[in-house]
């Protein structure tokens, strides 16, 4: 028994007292970009089946933190990751980790729609492809349908698939870039703002699809609209220039935070 | 004298500009805010005013004052003996009259060479006279409608802006004019040459021996005109140049753009791009004294007879000289590509080297066919260190260690020296032309229609 970690004792309790496991956590996780500090320390849990929304105003690290989570902040030039992250307890950061196979497990869409000028059926066919899922080419188009499928564009697309995926309205093209991510079976998909560059019903249509894949897949989304979060959330963290503020059930954040800066971001005063 | 003519426009000019921006201020400021265009919209609308008109009667005048004074000065002489002269007679006796008017005297001239010489110099400065004042009034004349039509509703702003347009679809004429004028002087010429030898030998003989006698007495050949082996020689260099040019531009641009820290691409990429600015008699030296041997002692050890000229030898130095057009190129093709498609593609959990094979390169195409097509290009026109290093005779082989002789080679080789321009000899140069001008322009629509069809556009 005292083999035992804390984390995986709590794993073993959880199912009792009814609460997720924890899917990712960051511990006191600090991040340089050259000289300047971006983050200072950050500890946070992301809950399994479950929306964390990371909300704070521009420049507080959200995205930072976000890109720590698959390790996208190792293609910047000077940018150095301190503390721990780690995934069903494993560390992120560990050299005997292969970047290639994490970034299958945490998925992630990007602000802007940024599909790959490629026909609908490649964009998708991308990351199966490279990572060696299928054998067939009739695998492959059951992938491809499924991802669609999954992320409510399929009805929209499927009769030009060879068509490209710039082609696509904005909207249209951040689901087909959900489809992409979820083509690889992740198991986390990390959302940067994705619906900034969005029309009110494109986000509803996007809103919608984040709270049904919640089923089978962990979602952390960072957003700068109130309501989005306490639309799609269960989870709120708060930042503020590099710091997490509070984090929390969503609801108590947003009708009773403990903090002030929080009660002020969440009214609107600053931000 | 024509200089001073351009020193009178370029003083109305900048006149004009200053006048009409001070008589703008000025009506700016006695009207308030409601002048449409600012002052120096109303200066350079003046400036052109007094400029393009005079430029325009300057450019006409140059280009037809020889050609009436010519006029009159034959008309000097009598009607009947200008009458009986042949064109050819006619300009001998124009171009003599104007050598003793400049100076040069040859042997004794007549009396009336001399009279029609003196007469030209008068006609000559009477005209350049009259040309600067001529212009001297207009470009007054525009200057001064230019400033009175200075009001606070007058949209100078949109003179200006037509001015501009119509010049700048004067430049773009100049330049479709002068790929017609090319065009037609070859096609003209070709049409002469074969009128003396049948199209089938052009196209289909294989044999080149363009020495043909120039004057009846001469012995020689009777020449042969079969282009088929200039231009497999062109073919076999081009593709040497290009087999190493391709890869080694292309990797060198991934790595610049994808691997190198920024202190080695800031040393690399100008370094490479010298390589573009060195003149291609220094590559022919390089590839005689230096390639040519090597690839012939190498060749020799393998057991290989090695020509001390060969086409491998030129084509690897030219490639060399193509390597830059094709890395700089691409290397910008390459940087444009947005970082968003990369960071999608790494966030895929592709490697880098899947991300540039599979999402880089693809969208980078339009901009990597462009420097490849710019090299093969120049790799088809290139002379000179074929000349020096890759031969002069035409045979009919393919085996890149033999010398070999190409297309622009040949080009040269009819034109210098004694050159008439009614023998086939010669004339067959503008026909090789020809044929160069259309495969270059072939080969340029295909790979557009490639780059359209295969291109990801981001
Ligand atoms: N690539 C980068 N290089 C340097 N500084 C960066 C970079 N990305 C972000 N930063 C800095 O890190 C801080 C946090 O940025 P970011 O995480 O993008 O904020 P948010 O997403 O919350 O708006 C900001 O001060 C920003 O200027
Ligand atoms: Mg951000």
């Amino acid at each position: 028994m005292n083999m035992l970690t804390e984390a995986s004792i709590e794993q073993k309790l959880s199912p009792m007292k009814n609460e997720p496991r924890i899917k990712m956590r960051g511990d006191k996780v600090t991040v340089h970009y050259g000289e300047k500090q971006a983050l200072f320390g950050v500890d946070l849990q992301i809950p399994e089946h479950q929306v964390t929304a990371l909300i704070g105003p521009s420049g507080c690290g959200k995205s930072t933190f976000l890109r720590c989570l698959n390790r996208m902040n190792d293609t910047i030039d000077g940018c150095r990751v301190g503390g721990k992250v780690t995934l069903d307890q494993e560390d992120v950061y560990d050299p005997k980790i292969d970047v290639v196979e994490l970034r299958a497990r945490v998925g992630m869409v990007f602000q802007k729609p940024n599909p790959f000028p490629k026909s609908i059926y490649e964009n998708i066919a991308y990351g199966p492809r490279i990572h060696g899922l299928t054998k067939s080419k009739a695998e492959m188009d059951e992938v491809v349908e499924k991802s669609l499928r999954k992320a409510a564009i399929w009805d929209e697309v499927k009769d030009r698939l060879s068509e490209s995926g710039t082609g696509l309205s904005g909207g249209q093209q951040q689901r087909l870039c959900i489809a992409r991510a979820i083509a690889v079976s992740p198991e986390v998909i990390l959302m940067d703002e994705p619906c900034s560059a969005l029309d009110p019903i494109a986000t509803a249509k996007v809103e919608e699809l984040i709270d049904e894949l919640r089923q089978n897949y962990t979602i952390v989304i960072v957003t700068h609209s109130m309501q989005q979060a306490a639309r799609v959330s269960q989870r709120t963290a708060m930042f503020h220039i590099g710091y997490l503020v509070e984090e929390g059930p969503t609801d108590k954040m947003f009708t009773n935070p403990d903090d002030k800066r929080t009660q002020d971001y969440i009214t609107g005063r600053f931000g | 004298m024509v200089s001073y003519a351009f020193a009178l426009i370029l003083l109305l000019t900048l006149v004009a500009y200053f006048a009409a921006r001070r008589q703008a201020s000025v009506v700016g400021r006695s009207v308030g805010a409601s002048m449409h265009s600012r002052p120096t919209y109303h200066g350079f609308n003046a400036a052109i005013w007094a400029c393009a008109p005079p430029l325009i009667i300057v450019l006409v005048w140059v280009l037809f004052q020889d050609a009436v004074i010519n006029r009159m000065i034959l008309g000097l002489f009598d009607a009947d003996r200008i009458a009986a002269m042949s064109s050819a007679e006619r300009s001998l006796l124009i171009s003599e009259i104007r050598q003793l008017a400049a100076g040069r005297q040859f042997g004794t001239p007549g009396e009336d060479l001399l009279a029609a010489a003196q007469t030209l110099n008068g006609w000559t400065w009477l005209a350049h006279v009259s040309m600067v004042v001529i212009v001297g009034v207009i470009g007054a004349l525009g200057l001064v409608l230019g400033v009175r039509a200075i009001a606070p509703r007058y949209r100078a702003r949109h003179s200006v802006e037509l001015s501009l347009n119509i010049f700048m679809v004067f430049c773009s004429f100049v330049a479709v004019f002068t790929t017609i004028g090319i065009i037609a002087s070859l096609v003209f010429e070709s049409i002469q040459f074969f009128m003396r030898v049948p199209a089938s030998e052009f196209f289909f003989g294989t044999r080149w021996e363009p020495q043909i006698p120039i004057r009846a007495d001469q012995v020689a050949g009777s020449g042969a005109f079969g282009a088929i082996p200039v231009f497999v020689g062109t073919f076999v260099i081009a593709t040497i140049a290009m087999v190493f040019a391709v890869p080694i531009g292309l990797m060198s641009a991934v790595y610049l753009t994808e691997y190198a820290d920024v202190r080695v691409r800031s040393v690399v990429k100008p370094l490479l791009e010298i390589l573009a600015g060195v003149p291609t008699v220094v590559y022919g030296f390089f590839a005689v004294l230096i390639v040519a041997p090597l690839i012939r002692d190498f060749g020799t050890g393998l057991g290989l007879s090695v020509a001390p000229r060969s086409a491998l030898a030129a084509g690897g130095v030219m490639a060399i000289m193509l390597i830059p057009f094709i890395s700089s190129l691409s290397d910008d093709a390459l940087a444009a590509v947005p970082r968003a498609l990369r960071e999608g593609s790494y966030a895929m959990g592709a490697t880098k080297g899947e991300t540039i094979r599979k999402v880089l390169l693809p969208a980078a195409l339009p901009g990597i066919m462009g420097g490849i097509l710019l090299a093969l290009s120049r790799a088809i026109g290139e002379t000179m260190i074929v000349v020096m290093a890759a031969g002069l005779i035409a045979s009919m082989n393919i085996n890149p260690l033999d010398s070999v002789t190409t297309v622009t080679v040949q080009i040269v080789t009819l034109l210098i020296g004694d050159t008439a321009f009614d023998n086939p000899k010669t004339l067959s140069a503008f026909a090789l032309g020809l044929m160069l001008f259309i495969i270059t322009l072939f080969l340029n629509v295909i790979a557009l229609s490639i780059v359209r069809k295969y291109r990801e556009k981001y």
